[in-house]
């Protein structure tokens, strides 16, 4: 009972291997992608991918701006970006993180309700991983 | 009749020259390499890209007030052309074939009284149509028109871009031209158009790019569940099919750049290679003839005496 997982970047594939099970962050909740799941495109939020062999966690990566196809036996995630957890780092997180709430301040004056909504989805993304880098450090 | 000192410098001045092109062709092939493999390894992001949209096409239908990403604006009138080439020359016809074969179209949309804008990427294109046609070349604030190192960044910034004139109405229809990298010896300039999403055509680019779609194709017959609502995946997806489409061409462009040039390098190192054996033979038949002219003067001297 597996299924063959691929993550790609841009850059290039990241991941390809067989695991039991992927719990991938959907936009709208955690789904776990098992072998013999109904075919399915899915968003995802910024948020980490956990890797299972039987019960246990083998593998996690941080993924952002990502979807996911899923098949029966196969599972592809695309993402902007995509990280081993210990690569992130806190610095770069948090100074993301404040810029990202300096452009909030500009569009929040503007009319802008796209805008506004991509910067708070994108501080999201940012709040995620610095909370993650911080939770790696100790 | 050259001397033989004249002789001597042009055989050491062809030389160095070849030394430089052979080491110039050593460079451009390990750069290949390194640039061939970043191009095959962001493959499998496209095309699965590309699968997801067909289906997503597919169940969406031609449903009205689809995304301009998508649909285009309905209208033809202004085109954005898009020429790739690289940032240095010595390429052999690598950016020449990419500014003829962009400057062909642009000509035609002209004479159709079409509104033309281009917005070359790589410095050697752009100094090209900064001087066919200053007044039509335009590009993202701060950027500077060059391909660099590739950077998804540039392919972002250029996205955004692209995206800012189409929700200005400053642009109906966008067209990449690139050169598309068949293999060392061969990059075929192409047209890849990026707004109106023509879905079929870029379907058939990929083929060619990537044999593996044919079995991609096969298992495009599921049927898939969408989380969140298609409109809300495709709403996200676009602006990122349009950054990896122009990331994956400059990505090709940089490859194919490697290829011409390491194909030019070589054919210039060999031909410098003649070039000196030509040069060899005409000098030492030269000094033989030098050595025998002045043996006769001795001898017909000693004659005489």
């Amino acid at each position: 009972m597996s299924i063959q997982l691929e993550i790609v970047s841009p850059e290039k594939v990241v991941v390809s291997q067989k695991v039991d099970m992927a719990v991938l962050p959907g936009l709208e909740g955690d789904i776990a992608a098992m072998e013999g799941h109904v075919p399915m495109i899915l968003l995802l939020r910024g948020g980490v991918i956990h890797l299972y062999e039987g019960d246990k966690i083998t593998d996690s990566f941080f993924v952002e701006s990502g979807f996911a196809e899923m098949q029966e036996t196969k599972c592809t995630v695309l993402a902007k970006e995509v990280k081993k957890l210990d690569e992130l780092s806190e610095e770069t997180a948090s100074k993301r993180l404040a810029d990202l709430e300096e452009s909030y301040k500009v569009a929040s004056k503007g009319n802008d309700a796209e805008r506004q909504r991509e910067l708070i989805d994108e501080m999201q993304n940012a709040r995620v991983m610095l909370e993650l880098a911080t939770s790696v450090k100790k | 009749m050259a001397s033989l000192k004249e002789l001597r410098a042009r055989i050491n001045s062809v030389k160095s020259t070849k030394k430089i092109t052979s080491a110039m062709k050593m460079v451009a092939a390990a750069k290949m390499n390194r640039a061939e493999r970043r191009s095959r390894e962001a493959k499998p992001f496209a095309t699965t890209m590309q699968r997801i949209l067909v289906n997503l096409k597919e169940s969406l239908g031609d449903r009205p007030g689809l995304p301009k990403l998508l649909a285009g604006t309905g209208k033809q009138d202004i085109h954005l052309i898009i020429p790739m080439s690289s940032d240095r020359g010595l390429a052999g016809g690598f950016n020449g074939n990419i500014n003829r074969a962009t400057r062909g179209i642009v000509e035609k949309l002209l004479k159709e009284g079409k509104n033309v804008k281009i917005c070359p990427i790589g410095f050697k294109s752009y100094v090209y149509f900064r001087g066919e046609y200053p007044n039509l070349v335009v590009g993202p604030e701060g950027g500077d028109h060059r391909l660099g190192n590739v950077t998804f960044d540039t392919a972002d910034q250029i996205a955004s871009y692209i995206e800012k004139l189409l929700q200005d109405e400053q642009c109906d229809v966008c067209t990449v031209v690139y050169n598309q990298f068949k293999n060392v010896m061969l990059q075929v300039p192409t047209e890849l158009p990026l707004i109106p999403l023509n879905i079929a055509a870029t379907e058939k680019h990929e083929e060619t790019l990537d044999e593996k779609l044919a079995v991609h194709t096969e298992q495009l017959q599921a049927e898939y569940l969408f989380e969140p609502e298609p409109e809300e995946v495709l709403h996200r997806l676009l602006p990122q099919n349009l950054r990896v489409q122009l990331f994956s061409a400059m990505l090709e462009t940089n490859a194919g750049e490697q290829g011409a040039r390491m194909t030019a390098m070589d054919s210039a190192t060999r031909n410098a290679g003649k070039a000196i054996d030509k040069l060899s033979l005409h000098y030492n038949r030269t000094r033989q003839a030098n050595i025998t002219n002045e043996l006769t003067e001795v001898i017909s001297g000693a004659n005489a005496a």
